[in-house]
């Protein structure tokens, strides 16, 4: 569950997300017309307090992994802000977004593919060093031990190729790479994923006690819900590009009350055979983005929809501690 | 076992490679009734997917080549089978299901035309009657619109609803075991649900034996009667679901079941397995768990632990189970 270890914050998030928006238009034929618009994010908001997790969650399409690239950089968004420790990000302040870039890292899923077969762990690790930071040679060999270390790798893996590890130590590698530059912030894009059950727990651990060490954020991002609730100090749930529910991992894992999370947690079977389980099903499939459902994105699929369901839209408000977007819930705050 | 409607013995699949001869397959016996659901987890390299193959025979010749032990059909041994024989057999009696639907679905022919060709050679339909029979197919795993269907092509089609299809042509037999070798796995959950809920229902209605392919332990937990836990090809452990869950023998087993994040369990950190998974080529001459294992004895090294019995229909392979 969401650890109870929590870092108190100092007032402002170091990241905050103000109603992000990120359209993608899709061209057809030669001309490239402009067929359609695919919301893949729209207007979400959350904050991440400093050496916390915030777990986002959801089926494929539902707009994490553009939130994640919004966030990291690689897409400009359509319309919002991005503030991290207070800055505007997307200012036009090449100062500013260069630090930003440095403060922000990434774990991808697969460490066969996230690491470059002919370089050496010393190089891969160095290169966001020789890249991003005035360091002579003998510094950064000191760097990279002590990265290695950090990770748990022994010195000699310096000299060796990413093929003569296992999942389990490439992702180590993959680590250390995105701790180089000493971020504040990294995002994990399903860490775990690609790796055997037997090594998950080692990765998990590894990435809690280092944001012991570290004090760093993570934005984490799985398929694993019971991963997701053991790593995250808050949960965003996303359907077609929205936030449906948003709050304390625990509350939101262990009583949720959108019926689309319900229906995701009950789907997420626990190995306790004996786990009380919400029997909230939902059939059908998402939706296409390029034409999501009007009203309630999730009413095509929700067992308990309702007439204006299929006409409102429903804003997140606060229920039972945590937000949700519902019609079920009509009390304002 | 007179009932086993499948009866695996001391399988044994070996594969040679530069480095020498890996037994991934290293003496597997299990035994399902009708109706029956095991379990079949491990990691990667476990020989889970191997077992599978063994079974119907398509193992990847020459380099894979199973030395020994009974494959047992409603008595029949499938490994005293011809090929011409096994040809019959697949798809009919022992049917599969794989996790990637479109490695299973050609991309360039319509589901209607992919359908057509089992029925036609196998069940002898011939014009309309291969048509009716496709679409009662796809309507039996609730593919909605079925005539509609028959007409796409796989890519017009979302990953569930292919994993669907490939399920209606499994049943076309229907099969007296279906294996389904991590057939959820590139399902989104909610997905994943509905599958599995179609699964069971199809199993109620033709009451096939199922060996159900996971590394998903939850899966197994609200889909299996037995769970069959393997380690470097050799099964580690084999019980009913809920003694393995509740009562895990094999130390492998239990550490896997605690290195598991769970739901309402408040961890600062979980209790991880030391270690790397096995290289299959230079396994232990004893117990190839024993270089991970908190527990192990020199006895372990040096020697394999035979199969005990732990409690009924319950069996572990380790030293420290076996009475001295």
């Amino acid at each position: 569950m969401s650890r109870p270890d929590s870092v108190p914050g100092n007032g402002r998030p170091l990241l905050e997300v103000t109603d992000l928006t990120k359209h993608f238009n899709v061209r057809r034929g030669m001309l490239g017309r402009s067929t359609g618009l695919v919301r893949a994010v729209d207007s979400i908001s959350f904050g991440l307090e400093a050496g916390t997790t915030l777990g986002l969650v959801g089926e494929s399409g539902c707009g994490k992994t553009t939130t994640s690239k919004l966030i990291l950089g690689l897409e400009r968004p359509t319309a919002g802000a991005i503030h991290f420790g207070g800055r505007d990000v997307l200012a036009h302040d090449r100062e500013a977004r260069r630090d930003y870039r440095r403060s922000v890292q990434a774990v991808f899923q697969d460490p066969f593919a996230s690491l470059d077969p002919r370089m050496r762990v010393a190089t891969i690790v160095a290169e966001p060093l020789v890249i991003n930071a005035e360091m002579d040679v003998s510094t950064r060999h000191r760097r990279v031990a002590e990265l290695l270390d950090l990770v748990g790798l022994p010195e000699r893996a310096a000299t060796l190729y990413p093929h003569e590890f296992s999942g389990g130590q490439r992702q180590r590698i993959a680590i250390a790479r995105a701790l180089a530059l000493s971020p504040r912030l990294v995002v994990l894009d399903e860490p775990v994923s690609a790796l055997d059950v037997s090594i998950r727990a080692q990765i998990l651990n590894l990435l809690t006690d280092l944001q012991t060490r570290l004090g760093v954020s993570y934005l984490f991002i799985a398929h694993d819900l019971a991963a997701v609730a053991h790593m995250s100090h808050t949960i965003a749930v996303m359907y077609l590009g929205k936030i449906v529910e948003y709050g304390d991992a625990e509350t939101v894992a262990l009583a949720p009350k959108h019926p689309y999370t319900r229906a995701l947690f009950a789907a997420a079977l626990p190995i306790d055979l004996d786990a009380p389980r919400d029997d909230v099903t939902v059939t059908g499939e998402v939706p296409s983005p390029l034409n999501p459902p009007s009203g309630c994105r999730f009413h095509t699929r929700c067992p308990f929809v309702m007439p204006h369901c299929v006409t409102e839209e429903p804003a997140l408000r606060i229920e039972a501690g945590r937000q949700v977007a519902c019609h079920l819930y009509g009390s304002t705050p | 076992m007179s009932a086993a409607v499948i009866d695996v013995r001391n399988l044994q699949t070996h594969i040679v490679t530069r480095w020498g001869t890996i037994k991934a397959v290293d003496g597997v016996s299990f035994a399902l009734r009708e109706a029956e659901t095991l379990g079949l987890v491990g990691e990667s390299g476990s020989g889970k997917s191997m077992t599978c193959l063994s079974i119907v025979r398509l193992v990847p010749r020459p380099a894979a080549r199973i030395v020994g032990g009974q494959v047992r059909l409603d008595g029949d041994d499938l490994l005293a089978k011809t090929d011409t024989e096994m040809q019959q057999i697949r798809g009919r009696r022992v049917a599969m299901i794989l996790q990637d639907p479109m490695s299973s679905l050609n991309p360039v022919f319509s589901i209607g035309m992919q359908m057509r060709e089992p029925l036609a050679m196998y069940h002898g339909l011939r014009g309309g009657a291969v048509r009716a029979r496709a679409a009662e197919l796809l309507a039996s795993v609730r593919i909605p619109s079925p005539e509609a269907r028959l007409r796409a092509f796989p890519h017009q089609l979302s990953g569930g609803m292919r994993q669907r299809v490939v399920g209606a042509m499994a049943i076309a037999g229907p099969p007296r075991v279906l294996i389904a070798d991590e057939p959820t796995t590139s399902l989104d959950l909610t997905i994943q649900a509905q599958y599995l809920g179609l699964l069971k229902e199809l199993q109620v209605r033709h009451r096939f034996a199922m060996v159900f392919v996971t590394h998903n332990l939850g899966i197994v937990a609200r889909t299996c009667d037995r769970v069959a836990v393997m380690y470097a090809g050799r099964v580690v452990e084999i019980g009913p679901v809920r003694r393995l869950f509740t009562a895990p023998s094999h130390p492998y087993t239990q550490a896997l079941l605690a290195s598991i994040p769970r739901f309402g369990v408040r961890q600062a950190r979980l209790t991880a397995i030391a270690g790397q998974p096995p290289d299959l080529a230079t396994l232990p001459a004893g117990c190839a768990f024993a270089p991970r294992c908190p527990h192990a004895l020199d006895r372990c090294v040096t020697e394999a632990p035979p199969e005990t019995a732990v409690g009924p229909a319950h069996t572990t392979r380790c030293w420290l189970n076996v009475p001295a």
